[in-house]
């Protein structure tokens, strides 16, 4: 089969390339400018922004318009449009198009940044008042009714019961968790391809469904009391697919050359597995695991459903009621009194607090990829591997003597 | 026949023995995965029984009954399931551009010096727990948003979905509490609490959008949005779908901050802005401590019908992202 192609005749192509004409002497030719800001550019910017408020006031002054956020909205609606007039004047249409595209997204990220950043800010500032007395973290609420002031009563029953809650759902998740992530991917074949699909199905289980499941099954079918436990229960069940499905994402990006070497030196599943999989792992899973936990501590559905409820400290999870930090929110500012108010916003500002300190726990444990080693375990490494050079090397004198022993070669 | 007569030399057969570490590992781990499996369809299992008393009681009237009683034996799921179906779509359609955007700036147009950061931030705000998003609604959002509520029914009100009645422009004195507790000040809440889940997943996608494929588009002569027109969103189509999808689900199954906001009613009620709204979470979270062992039930029947659309939507969206080149490469 031949396909037929005219053949390029190059020798009738006149292809001359002509150096840019610069005589020695004369000025260097100044490089162009392409990138940066133009005046021109800036000019486009102040001008649409002052016309539009210009015009937007002038509106709310003739017209029946009211209210900041009409005003922002509608000067805002301006902006883009006088912007887009002034770009055409010296600019092509799909410049024009490039430059709204480029506000409008500057403008909408710097919203809802802003918005994410003030909902934590709010939450701080009503919160403070309660947030300054030391007793809100040393006391707990058996002692304070609604109307006491904020110097009485306080969360730490509350912190005591989402540390002890979280703490048993994470020693049921992490070894479940991550020993079936490890099975989806080490051990491929039709069952395990069933747990994958069922594990992300479950992704979707709504936390109150979680909540409800535990509630129904262990407590009104088996009797048990609300608790803590159940409540660790409940925010297992919503946390094991999560975990699961990111830490199975996270394994499968583990290069199959780095196991296949380590089954070529001969090692077997398991120390492939805990030697090279899980440490090349070890940063997202780490990240996995710590999602997973602030998820879990956050979430109030289930554990509104299994704790019960309690003012006072209780350190059992097996017996009597517990109760956790968005639990504790949500009753506190079901009541009209301020005092109680301040203290629900000053408990949802711990819970942000208790969620920071698991990021930077986990940056500090997680942070660093394989092989990217600290300086303390970077000297580690180092003292490590001058033992095992010092054990090689009385091993080869070994040899060596038993080799002559047995030869009389030495 | 080779020559010589020979039989040919029979393939070897490769085994593993398995060494005893190895051994107990592959039957730990496979207990692992069985036990994950038992414990999933337990819960499936388990909401399914224990909702068959109240579905088998109402038998289809659960599905378009609007009231709620099921001690007196007339409920359904019309007006609850309704409800969450509206404000998880409100939410949506405010949270697609708002996260698209804020992905596309992350990605394509912020400073390098800034980037890191603001993907931690978009990480860390992932991770603020629902109550501080529902509080702020609660104590904040709303009170502002009966301007704009105000405003939207009173220019759009011949849109049916903008309507509310009892409100009269023209009267000063006209209450605003009918502008209260309503489906869109609930989404817009549960809307910035999904956002950063969403932006967390497109983000991720569009930072994979090939490198050649990007110089590609400038060399023609593409302006940045051009380019990211041309390269980055059809490159992303899979993860735009897939983290829309990821903030439906949550949003169909928050409970919180929809509890905190809205004032429950058991009518079916598409005008978003009136006050007046429910979902199935919220009816549990509220509900479940009153009620009897056939409340339960129904509270169980509804949970299920929660999770079955939770469950649509989630496998929607996997086959979907599967479909597309962005997902291709990340999910199997």
């Amino acid at each position: 089969m031949s396909i037929d192609i005219e053949p390029t005749n190059f020798s009738t192509l006149s292809a001359v390339t002509t150096a840019p004409s610069w005589t020695p002497g004369a000025p260097e030719p100044r490089p162009r400018k392409i990138g940066g800001l133009r005046r021109t550019d800036v000019l486009a910017v102040a001008g649409a922004g002052i016309g539009s408020l210009g015009v937007t006031a002038l509106l709310f002054t003739i017209l029946p318009f009211s209210g900041a956020l009409g005003f922002i909205l509608i000067a805002y609606l301006f902006f883009i449009a006088t912007y887009a007039v002034l770009v055409s004047m010296d600019e092509s249409r799909v410049a024009i198009r490039d430059r709204v595209a480029a506000t409008v997204i500057h403008s909408i990220a710097f919203l809802l940044l802003l918005a994410l950043i003030f909902v934590v800010v709010f939450t701080v500032i009503r919160g403070w008042q309660a947030l300054v007395n030391a007793n809100f973290y040393t006391q707990d609420m058996s002692g304070a009714g609604p109307l006491d002031p904020l110097t009485m009563g306080g969360i730490l029953h509350a912190i005591v019961g989402t540390l002890i809650i979280i703490a048993i759902a994470l020693i049921i998740v992490i070894p479940l968790g991550l020993a079936c992530a490890v099975y989806l991917n080490e051990m491929p074949g039709p069952f395990a391809r069933l747990v994958r699909t069922i594990t992300e199905a479950m992704t979707a289980l709504p936390s109150i469904v979680a909540g409800l499941f535990i509630y129904a099954s262990l407590i009104l079918a088996f009797g048990v009391q609300k608790s803590g436990f159940a409540a660790a229960l409940a925010i297992s069940v919503m946390m094991l697919p999560i975990m699961i499905r990111s830490a199975d994402v996270v394994l499968r990006l583990v290069p199959g050359s780095l196991k296949e070497a380590a089954f070529a030196l001969g090692s077997g599943q398991w120390s492939t597995i805990w030697r090279v999989t899980l440490p090349t792992a070890k940063s997202g899973l780490m990240t996995s695991i710590i999602l997973g936990t602030a998820l879990g501590i956050g979430e109030t559905a289930p554990v509104l459903l299994t704790a019960g409820f309690t003012a006072s400290l209780n350190t059992n999870p097996i017996e009597g009621p517990m109760i956790s930090l968005p639990l504790a929110t949500w009753e506190f500012v079901k009541s009209p009194e301020p005092s109680m108010i301040a203290r629900g916003f000053g408990t949802a500002a711990t819970l942000m607090l208790l969620v920071v300190i698991l990021f930077a726990i986990a940056r500090f444990l997680g942070g660093r990829g394989a092989g990217n080693l600290s300086p303390l375990q970077a000297r580690r490494a180092k003292s490590r591997s001058k033992r095992d050079l010092a054990r090689m090397e009385t091993n080869r004198i070994e040899d060596k003597s038993v080799f002559a022993n047995l030869t009389g070669i030495t | 026949m080779p020559p010589g007569g020979q039989t040919p030399p029979e393939p070897r057969v490769l085994t593993t023995r398995r060494s005893g570490v190895d051994r107990a590992f592959r039957s730990v781990s496979g207990a692992s995965g069985a036990m994950v499996l038992i414990i999933m369809t337990l819960v499936g299992l388990f909401l399914g029984i224990r909702a068959f008393d109240a579905i088998s009681d109402a038998g289809f009237s659960f599905v378009t009954t609007q009231v709620w009683e099921p001690d007196g034996g007339n409920f359904g799921i019309a007006a609850i399931l309704s409800g969450t179906v509206f404000i998880a779509v409100t939410a949506i359609l405010i949270v697609v551009p708002l996260s698209l955007a804020v992905a596309l700036y992350i990605c394509e147009y912020a400073p390098r010096r800034i980037k890191r950061t603001l993907i931690s931030l978009v990480d860390l705000m992932a991770a603020v727990p629902s109550v501080v998003f529902g509080l702020w609604g609660f104590f904040f959002l709303q009170n502002h948003m009966i301007g704009i509520s105000r405003w939207i029914s009173t220019y759009f009100g011949w849109i049916p979905i903008f309507s509310v009645d009892g409100s009269d422009p023209d009267d000063p004195l006209s209450t605003a509490t009918v502008f209260t507790s309503s489906t869109f000040i609930a989404a817009v809440v549960v809307a910035i609490m999904v956002a950063p889940f969403t932006t967390a997943v497109m983000r991720e996608v569009f930072s994979q959008a090939p490198i050649g494929e990007r110089e590609g588009a400038y060399a023609l002569g593409a302006t940045k949005w051009g380019m990211i027109r041309s390269v980055v969103l059809p490159f992303g189509k899979g993860g735009i779908i897939g983290g829309t999808m990821l903030g439906l689900g949550r949003a169909l199954g928050e409970t919180i901050v929809v509890a905190l906001i809205i004032s429950p009613i058991f009518i079916i009620q598409p005008q978003i802005l009136q006050n007046g709204a429910n979902s199935v979470s919220a009816l549990i979270a509220l509900r479940y401590g009153e009620a009897t062992p056939f409340g339960t039930s129904a509270l169980m029947a509804a949970g299920l019908a929660l999770f079955l659309i939770t469950l649509v939507v989630n496998f929607a969206a996997s086959s979907i992202v599967a479909r597309t080149r962005s997902g291709a490469s990340t999910n199997e």
